[in-house]
């Protein structure tokens, strides 16, 4: 327990970085998942199989292989991140948004969009077909069909499988650990490298953390369900 | 197994050559020639772990295998090269065991495992760009330094840092779990872990990161293979004494170790080694360095 | 539900409108595939230097027997082991009991919140140097503790998707507890869980590329072997294309199978539906 308080500052650190690839992650993922789902199910051919073939191939990728293509094959097709260049100074030390952090940020995105992806068109398919048909049924193109009908209550349905994706993204962070953001992975092999006789404590105080991230996250998930929910 | 891969390598072999012209790769090599002494009995001391290896017939080594010119490895059932794989070649040649056969056990060690392996004895001996510190002594025995190295920087050739000291609060990456990390932070610069150097030197490429920094005999295999794109800078910073590590239950080994590199200093075979593996076009081999005495076990 | 409820059956203009956005779509996606493919070409990224290691014997043995065996025999290891795992603990969840009940919850809740990769490195410094075994078992078991959570799971649901009335029959006719979850709920409950047991194991394929880490073996031992070899001219990218493209490959099989098993011996309708914390897999519920 001492070691962690003797490095309470650099463990926080390290999870600012976890939380911050989280939540640029999650914001960016279900953006993008929305949109592919709009692809998947929308009236145009090409895009429904470009977003078929997206889903299929991001999802029997390893992350850590999605990352990795952004991280070294990017680069070589110009599509750098060194435009980001963000140092946020604290007390403990600097947070620094740099092209790496966003190459894994995108990495993330790229990979969770699919699973975002998948969770709203099973919620589409939730929903009862007299809604969509209603909608039409007063003159909504498309567009307006999902963006004032369908995907409101799409999202309804799917809060619980959404959390899930991002509860997997959460601890999917931890892979842009190893490829060269200083997160909570990062420091936990550190942390242990330095001091092997606290195996035990170090991995239990970390797992801990993460279970009450985790926690955090399902209990925001519930309220949310509730409060949404049609009785 | 082994025949079920001969059947394999079949299969994909002629699969391969159907598909394309065949490639080659993996079959070149121009180490020097180490075959093993054919006359052990009696050339040990009873009761030695040199004895009891040469009796087995057996041994197993700690290795690396993604570094260039020092341990790399082309599959993972393959027999590393590198010069500090010659280096542990000619000791496991001193007792009368093949190098290149099966009764070598190829292991790879990180930088994290390194001592627990040999305090474990899960390998008989460390060849594994192993620097020797007090630290590192404190632990396991260390024989040598049979390389002398130092930390410099690699930046692109356009680049003006000319030294660490350019780097202050810059991002610089080096091997994950690595000394050269830690040097690195030292320095004043932000360290940058990675997976591996290979991938370093392809960020410093790419401009990802303005520089990556370890010693400079990798550096100089990196630079050599990027020609021209990127150039090593600086003066050493730290100094890096590379040595074999052996357990410290057998003491006697140091002064076996420290014969076996002395020969090889003298033979000229230390210099063709360096040469093969890390000079580079039209430069001599430096001198061998002068080996740490053993103490009097 | 099929995407034709969503729009109307386009009439002429709409058609037309459609077919605009097609060719644009089209266009806009063939051109960013060319640009990529011309990107790459001119950073030399089709030179034979780089790929020549997928087309030379020596390596496309060590891709297939070091790299894909060794993938796979430590993601069917896993699964074995997770689904030993799973049973016990999704069996322990149910247990009338609160002493049996209460830490198998425990065990269950902890490890599928805890990253794969943590468990990872900490089950490889825990077993130390067990020689080059250790980063095989520091993926086996990590994967196998995380999997065996979300299996926990799945056989809960699955031994409560069992119809009630199978239970109390066989207690009828005078059947131990035990009798009744070996030969009445577990046989019935397996049909049920196939499907998300075979996705799991994708999860777990894929899952084992975190295995570098630790340096295990397997694809992405090879494929570090491969890019770190400077005969290759630093081939990171044809490397990370191969390795990719084989995962897939793998991971369509497996999901291939899961559809058949499904279709032979679940059909359509009965589908489980659980609540995963961990990576949840669509694939794993059946379409509606």
């Amino acid at each position: 327990m001492e070691l962690f308080w003797e490095h309470r500052e650099a463990i926080a650190l390290a999870f600012a970085y976890t939380v911050l690839l989280f939540l640029f992650a999650g914001i960016g993922s279900m953006v993008l998942g929305t949109v592919l789902a709009a692809m998947r199910v929308g009236p145009i051919p090409v895009l429904r199989w470009a977003g078929t073939l997206y889903v299929h191939l991001v999802r029997n990728t390893p992350l850590v292989i999605v990352i990795i293509f952004f991280r070294i094959a990017a680069p070589k097709i110009d599509l750098k991140f060194n435009f980001v260049d963000v140092v946020i100074p604290t007390g403990v030390g600097d947070v620094r948004l740099n092209n790496i952090f966003t190459a894994c940020v995108v990495g993330l995105t790229i990979y969770t969009a699919a699973f975002v992806c998948e969770a709203l068109r099973s919620g589409v398919n939730a929903v009862p077909l007299g809604q969509a048909e209603a909608a039409r049924a007063i003159g909504l193109p498309f567009s307006g069909v999902m963006t004032q009908v369908v995907l409101p209550q799409a999202f309804r349905a799917t809060i619980p499988p959404l959390a899930n994706v991002q509860i997997a993204l959460l601890k999917n962070t931890t892979v842009a650990g190893a490829l060269g953001v200083a997160e909570a992975f990062v420091r936990m092999r550190l942390l242990i490298k330095n001091n092997p006789a606290e195996l035990w404590t170090l991995f239990i105080g970390f797992a801990l953390i993460f279970v009450i991230l985790v926690e955090v996250l399902s209990f925001i998930s519930h309220r949310l369900e509730r409060r949404v929910r049609v009785s | 197994m082994r025949r079920m891969k001969l059947g394999m390598t079949a299969a994909a072999a002629l699969l391969a050559c159907s598909l394309t012209a065949c490639g080659d790769a993996g079959e070149d090599d121009d180490s020097p020639e180490v075959s093993a002494e054919d006359d052990c009995d009696g050339k040990f001391d009873d009761g030695t772990r040199m004895a009891e290896l040469a009796e087995a017939g057996e041994i197993a080594i700690g290795n690396r295998v993604d570094q260039p010119g020092l341990g790399q490895q082309d599959t993972p059932d393959s027999v590393p090269v590198g010069f500090d794989i010659d280096m542990a070649k000619l000791l496991i040649a001193d007792l009368c065991i093949d190098p290149e056969s099966d009764s070598v056990t190829w292991t790879e060690a990180t930088s994290e495992q390194r001592e627990t392996f040999l305090q474990d004895g899960v390998v008989d001996l460390v060849a594994a760009s192993y620097s020797i510190t007090d630290e590192r002594r404190e632990l396991v025995g260390q024989a040598g330094p049979y390389m002398l190295t130092g930390q410099q920087v690699l930046v692109p050739a356009d680049s003006d840092v000319e030294s660490i000291a350019d780097l202050q609060g810059e991002e610089v990456c080096a091997q994950e779990g690595s000394t050269s990390l830690e040097n690195i932070e030292a320095e004043g610069a932000v360290g940058v872990p990675s997976a591996s150097y290979a991938q370093c030197a392809e960020d410093v490429v790419n401009g990802t990161v303005p520089a990556m920094s370890t010693d400079g005999s990798i550096l100089l295999g990196l630079a050599a293979q990027y020609d021209g794109e990127v150039k090593v800078v600086g003066p050493e910073f730290s100094e890096e004494r590379i040595g074999i590590g052996y357990s410290k239950d057998y003491p006697e080994m140091c002064q076996w170790i420290n014969d076996v590199l002395t020969e090889a200093f003298e033979d000229g075979t230390w210099e063709e080694s360096f040469n093969a593996h890390l000079g580079a076009e039209g430069e001599e081999a430096p001198e061998p360095p002068a080996l740490d005495e053993c103490a009097a076990s | 539900m099929s995407g034709s409820v969503l729009f109307d059956a386009p009439g002429p203009r709409a058609l037309a409108r459609q077919r605009i956005y097609t060719v644009l779509a089209g266009v806009l996606l063939v051109a960013s595939v060319v640009w990529v493919v011309v990107r790459l070409e001119q950073n030399g990224q089709f030179e034979y230097q780089k790929w020549e290691p997928f087309v030379s014997p020596v390596y496309i043995e060590a891709i297939l027997v070091d790299g894909v065996l060794e993938t796979l025999k430590m993601a069917f290891s896993a699964i074995l082991l997770a689904v030993g795992f799973g049973v016990v603990f999704g069996i322990g969840k149910l247990s009338e009991h609160a002493w049996a009940r209460w830490p198998c919850w425990a065990v269950v809740e902890f490890w599928r919140a805890v990253p794969v990769l943590l468990a990872m490195i900490f089950i490889w410094n825990l077993l130390g140097t067990d020689k080059d075994s250790s980063p095989y078992w520091a993926v086996v078991l990590a994967l196998m503790l995380y999997n065996g959570a979300v299996l926990a799971e799945v056989f809960r649901a699955g031994i409560n998707a069992v119809p009630k009335g199978q239970a109390e029959a066989a207690y009828a006719l005078g059947m131990r507890k035990t009798q009744v979850m070996l030969t009445i709920l577990l046989p019935q409950a397996v049909k049920i869980m196939l499907p998300a047991l075979i996705s799991q194991c994708v999860v777990a394929l894929k899952d084992t590329a975190l295995g570098y880490v630790v340096l295990a073996p397997g694809l992405t031992y090879v494929a570090r072997l491969i890019y770190s070899n400077p005969q290759f001219g630093q081939n990171q990218i044809p490397t990370v294309f191969v390795v990719g493209t084989i995962y897939i490959i793998l991971n369509l099989i497996l999901t291939a199978i899961a559809t058949w098993v499904q279709k032979r011996f679940v059909g359509e309708k009965k589908v489980l539906e659980v609540s995963m914390v961990g990576e949840d897999d669509p694939s794993a519920r059946a379409p509606r």
